[in-house]
């Protein structure tokens, strides 16, 4: 009992991040109809560009931890956005009336080389760091077994708790959120009703981004050590969350997250951490056959 | 059209190239700039300030010249470009030299330096272009496409240029400058092409984005490897059963997932790769685990063995014509195998194009809905081309093993599928000689410069990117009817 | 001959979620005729042809085909077995060529399930055996037929999207009868044709019908195409069956006059409806 409640502290912690990936996936998939198949490798930049600002950080003589914290976040989200910004109007933009398959290859194209990128820049071994935030408490002990909670835990989840209701509240109540909304259910229209379509995109883009920049940040400081390689695995996995919750649906993204991060760790705890990749896969091909829409996600009729 | 722009509005071009080095400033700051070096303290931290700078003032220069040379000024970008070569030319000279001054070289590495160089060159060659042919903005239709440029070039000459690459192939062992080291190149070069044909029918002609076709390639390899380990079948009995058995997981993998829309396709397929992957490199006791299975056969002709010295009652290919043992033999022996596949595989290209279920393909791509309704079954008209593309890596798998006497599973990772579609799309979905040019240059060039290997994937990634921009069907890619009421004659 | 018609509907009814669509309607077809199906927009006549062609799965209702090919039941059958098995070929309202393929092609594409059963389904064709170089002459033959019909011979091999836009109707219907069908789904095939146009396919579609003797099933708005070619109309509104018969009987019935104009009637729209009905010459 007392590793299951451990698995499920590691669980939702473990789905918060993949839940904050997975809403870049889906908010791109909804407003142009493509998966940002660079948005894994986009995750993985917000991950080195944190790692980077500590370093930076820690050379100019900032150590009070708060500090050092807010202003990596910050450095990491605004940098990582900007990326985002970068590979949607480099990569995606031109191709935007052409053929389904051309976005897709030039996204896999992207991908290809950020990963490269990030890998001649900073090398292709692992990047530990020093463990910023150690510590935590003990929730309760039982069968011998202790259940920890990790500050650094309560942290991520806060911290997600809170940028998914401050997005909640820029979808549904702020003209930006408006804009969104409509260009994702007619573009032609939007565009004809004054909505500056290619901007709005664009955010789409950006805020996707920036949120996967603070999930990299979290996963540094959580596993204490980063590659250029960690976007591919989890941008799966997180793409796989979209898809389980809804390709399409805000909410259904974090639920797909959470499922996803509970599946792994449980898979993990349970039965084998070798095939755990296998079983996001698993989930992935199975939703894609058998639901397509996804747990929240709206059916999609095809109009002849 | 080009020069008919009387007004060029320079402050529209100066605030966009501002912002476009800013831009490059903000995302170069820390990921080029900083350094995270490992050490045995831990991390620390190397600048590269001078790269940040010269990235983000390049950005700026070129993105203004680019402007420019779309509004149909070639002068200032022609002059500026050739500057900023010479420029280059100077500091590499420099260092060469030893002179601090080459110690200015925007970036350490001399192929990034030379690789950037391209731009402003390519630049100069696109104002020359410019000035000497005024109209060379395309505004040309489609039938004209057939007829001009580039592509209507390789068009008139589609056979010609054809046999030219296979006599040449046929000959290559045999030139002068080819060594055993070339051959062998040759040989993994032919391998990708046929993989790239292969894949070509599942993305070119049926239009089916594969992301995993690398686990075709691996069923074959390791189909093989237990054959012959495990039963001692020769390759050449062995070689079939592989490829029906590649087949068979292609209407396997393909059977629930086919009816996805593309980009959900892609990704599941890239999944199942996945999945193959880790249940070779898990599953100890059936492949070997990630050590794979070791001691595979390599292929025979007609039962005589390319080795030194053969087992009792088998003979050698070198006994049996009477001629000293060379490790070279095998190696050419495995090149013009490799080359019978490839031609095979083109081969059966060819034909399939002439026959109905190719033209279904096409029209599958087009417009499903449309192919419903005429009674085309989509589902079996896409399994097919699964089939068949698995089919072909499938027996480039098994030569894949019997060459290299080994398998294991890190060398079908994801990386290879998004090589062999690179091959594809950069070649021209659906032409048979674009998959040849481009596995020549992204397989064959790399290999011959060390150095280059490193950047082998940036340059993947990066060529992917700009065809897709550039020419969204790929570099060679067009479409001829494959039948005709008022010529009377197919082509292909 | 059976005494089956055609085409029989019976009770279809098409729900989406909450809203219904089509409901309870029936009506026959019967072969070597042409029925019309009008009404105004948004009454369901498109959503009929989509579950007889299926593209969509009908919620109740029976749609059974009747021919020399055997009897069907539409309504179980996979989305593509209708046209192969059942022989109802469909165009459609915004038409659906394969715009990167010759107008040839088109056609040839359409004969696609006989070409394969000649070509050993791929197998025979790839070792080059003589039976589908046979079948493929045929074929270029059986679409020259119909190139000649529709008049498009000469761009056989244009691409089919450079067409202007009454030959790429016209291609459309070249290309369904190319399948060799028993009944032909024609939805708003007059939609965009001026009226040197739509007297061609008039003329087409009753060619069409004497010589080839098939069904054929037509969605138009243009009034003077259904008032010329039917033989028999279906009147849709809102969902339901309100009129079926004669294009006389229809002219006149007081439920299509209302369904079109609305519940206030005068002198003035008795004339304007005789107008756009075509009964005052």
């Amino acid at each position: 009992m007392a590793l299951f409640i451990q698995q499920l502290i590691n669980g939702v912690t473990l789905g918060s991040i993949y839940g904050l990936i997975a809403i870049g996936y889906t908010m791109v998939y909804g407003i142009i109809g493509m998966i940002n198949f660079a948005h894994g490798d986009i995750y993985m930049i917000g991950a080195f560009n944190a790692l980077l600002a500590f370093l930076v950080l820690g050379v100019l003589g900032v150590t009070w931890v708060p500090l050092s914290l807010l202003l990596v976040l910050v450095l990491a989200v605004v940098i990582t956005a900007v990326y985002g910004w970068t590979v949607e109007r480099v990569a995606y933009r031109p191709l935007r009336g052409s053929t389904r398959l051309a976005p897709l290859i030039s996204a896999i194209g992207m991908s290809i080389l950020l990963e490269n990128y990030v890998q001649l820049l900073q090398g292709a071994r692992n990047k530990p760091m020093t463990n910023m935030l150690s510590g935590g408490f003990r929730l309760m002990s039982r069968d011998g077994f202790n259940v920890e909670v990790r500050y650094l835990q309560v942290g991520i989840v806060a911290l997600t708790i809170i940028l998914m209701v401050g997005f909640t509240l820029l979808i549904t109540r702020t003209a930006l959120g408006r804009a969104q909304r409509a260009t994702e259910q007619d573009r032609r229209m939007a565009a004809l009703l004054g909505v500056n379509v290619d901007r709005t995109i664009s955010l789409t883009f950006v805020i996707g981004a920036a949120l996967a920049a603070v999930a990299g940040m979290m996963v540094l400081l959580y596993y204490g050590q980063i590659d250029f390689f960690i976007g591919f695995l989890v941008g799966i996995k997180a793409f796989t969350a979209a898809v389980l919750g809804g390709i399409g649906s805000l909410p259904g993204a974090m639920l797909g997250g959470l499922l996803i991060g509970l599946i792994e760790v449980m898979w993990s705890g349970y039965f084998s951490v070798d095939y755990k990749d296998v079983a996001a896969f698993g989930i992935l091909v199975m939703v894609l056959i058998f639901r397509p829409t996804g747990l929240l996600g709206r059916p999609d009729l095809e109009k002849v | 059209m080009a020069s008919a722009i009387a007004v060029v509005d320079y402050r529209e071009f100066t605030k966009r190239a501002l912002v476009a080095g800013f831009v490059t400033l903000v995302m170069a700051s820390l990921l080029v700039g900083i350094e995270a070096v490992s050490t045995v303290n831990g991390l620390e931290v190397a600048t590269r300030y001078r790269a940040v700078f010269c990235a983000s003032i390049g950005v700026a220069i070129v993105y203004f010249l680019m402007e420019m040379l779309k509004a149909g000024r070639t002068l200032v970008p022609l002059i500026v470009s050739l500057a900023m070569i010479v420029l280059f030319a100077v500091l590499e000279w420099a260092r060469a030299e030893g002179l601090p001054l080459g110690d200015q070289l925007p970036f350490d590495s001399w192929v990034v330096n030379w690789g950037v160089m391209l731009v402003p060159l390519s630049l100069a060659l696109r104002a020359l272009f410019i000035t000497v042919r005024p109209e060379a903005k395309s505004s040309r239709t489609k039938t004209d496409a057939r007829t001009h440029g580039f592509t209507g070039f390789y068009l008139r000459y589609n056979k010609l240029f054809g046999l030219i690459l296979i006599v040449f192939a046929i000959g290559f062992p045999f030139m002068p400058f080819a060594d055993r080291r070339l051959v062998d190149v040759g040989t993994l070069v032919l391998t990708y092409i046929m993989l790239g044909w292969g894949l070509n029918i599942v993305v070119g002609l049926a239009g089916l984005l594969d992301l995993g076709y690398v686990a075709f390639y691996a069923v074959g390899a390791y189909s093989y490897a237990m054959f012959a380990t495990h039963f001692d079948l020769s390759f050449w009995v062995a070689l079939p059963i592989a490829g029906a058995l590649a087949a068979s997981f292609g209407i396997m993998l393909g059977f629930p997932v086919l009816r996805l829309r593309g980009d959900y396709l892609a990704i599941v397929t890239l999944g199942f790769g996945e999945m193959i992957r880790i249940i070779l490199t898990n599953w100890w006791w059936f492949t070997g685990g990630p050590n794979g299975i070791n001691d595979v056969p390599r292929p025979s002709l007609f039962g005589l063995l390319f080795e030194r010295s053969a087992p009792p009652g088998r003979e050698t290919f070198a006994q049996f014509f009477d001629i000293p043992y060379s490790p070279s033999q095998r190696v050419f022996f495995l090149y013009f195998v490799i080359l019978v596949f490839a031609l095979f595989t083109n081969l059966f290209t060819l034909r399939l194009r002439r026959l109905p279920i190719s033209r279904a393909w096409e029209a599958l791509r087009e417009d499903e809905t449309a192919c419903r309704a005429l009674g085309i079954n989509p589902r079996n008209t896409k399994l097919t081309a699964f089939a068949i593309g698995a089919m072909f890596a499938g027996m480039a798998g098994s030569f894949f093993a019997a060459r290299q006497g080994f398998v294991s599973p890190e060398s079908f990772v994801f990386i290879e599928s998004a090589v062999i579609l690179a091959i594809v799309v950069l070649g021209g979905l659906g032409t048979q000689i674009g998959v040849v040019l481009a596995a020549i240059v992204l397989i064959g060039l790399p290999e011959f410069f060390r150095d280059l290997q490193d950047y082998r994937m940036l340059v993947f990634g990066i060529g992917m990117v700009l065809i897709m921009i550039w020419r969204p069907g790929g570099l060679l890619s067009h479409r001829d009817p494959t039948i005709f009421l008022h010529r009377g004659k197919a082509k292909s | 001959m059976s005494a089956a018609p055609l085409l029989a509907v019976e009770h279809l009814t098409m729900r989406f979620g909450g809203l219904v669509a089509v409901d309870d309607i029936s009506f026959t077809a019967p072969d070597a005729q042409i029925t019309g199906v009008i009404g105004p927009n948004g009454a369901g006549k498109t959503t009929v042809f989509n579950c007889l062609t299926g593209f969509y799965k009908p919620t109740v209702g029976r749609l059974s085909v009747t021919s020399s090919r055997g009897h069907f039941l539409l309504e179980q059958m996979d989305g593509y077995r209708i046209c192969q098995n059942a022989g109802v070929a469909r165009t459609f309202q915004n038409i659906r060529l394969f715009v990167g393929m010759s107008v040839l092609e088109n056609l040839i594409v359409a004969q696609h399930n006989k070409l394969m059963r000649a070509s050993g389904y791929t197998f025979a064709g790839l070792i080059g055996l003589p039976g589908y170089r046979r079948a493929e002459r045929a074929a270029v033959e059986t679409a020259r037929l119909w190139l000649d019909k529709v008049g498009l011979t000469a761009m056989a091999d244009w691409d089919a999207g450079n067409l202007p836009y009454g030959g790429q109707r016209r291609l459309e219907i070249a290309r369904a009868m190319c399948t060799d069908p028993v009944l032909l789904c024609l939805d708003e095939p007059a939609a965009g044709l001026n009226a040197r146009e739509s007297a061609e396919l008039n003329q087409l579609l009753l060619s069409i019908r004497d010589e080839q003797k098939i069904g054929i099933l037509l969605i138009e708005h243009d009034m003077s195409v259904v008032m010329q070619i039917c033989d028999h109309i279906v009147v849709l509104d809102y969902g339901r069956k309100i009129a079926d018969g004669t294009p006389e009987a229809i002219r006149n019935d007081p439920n299509v006059i209302r369904a079109y104009l609305g519940e206030e009637e005068g002198e003035d729209e008795m004339g304007l409806v005789a107008e756009a009905t075509g009964s005052a010459t």
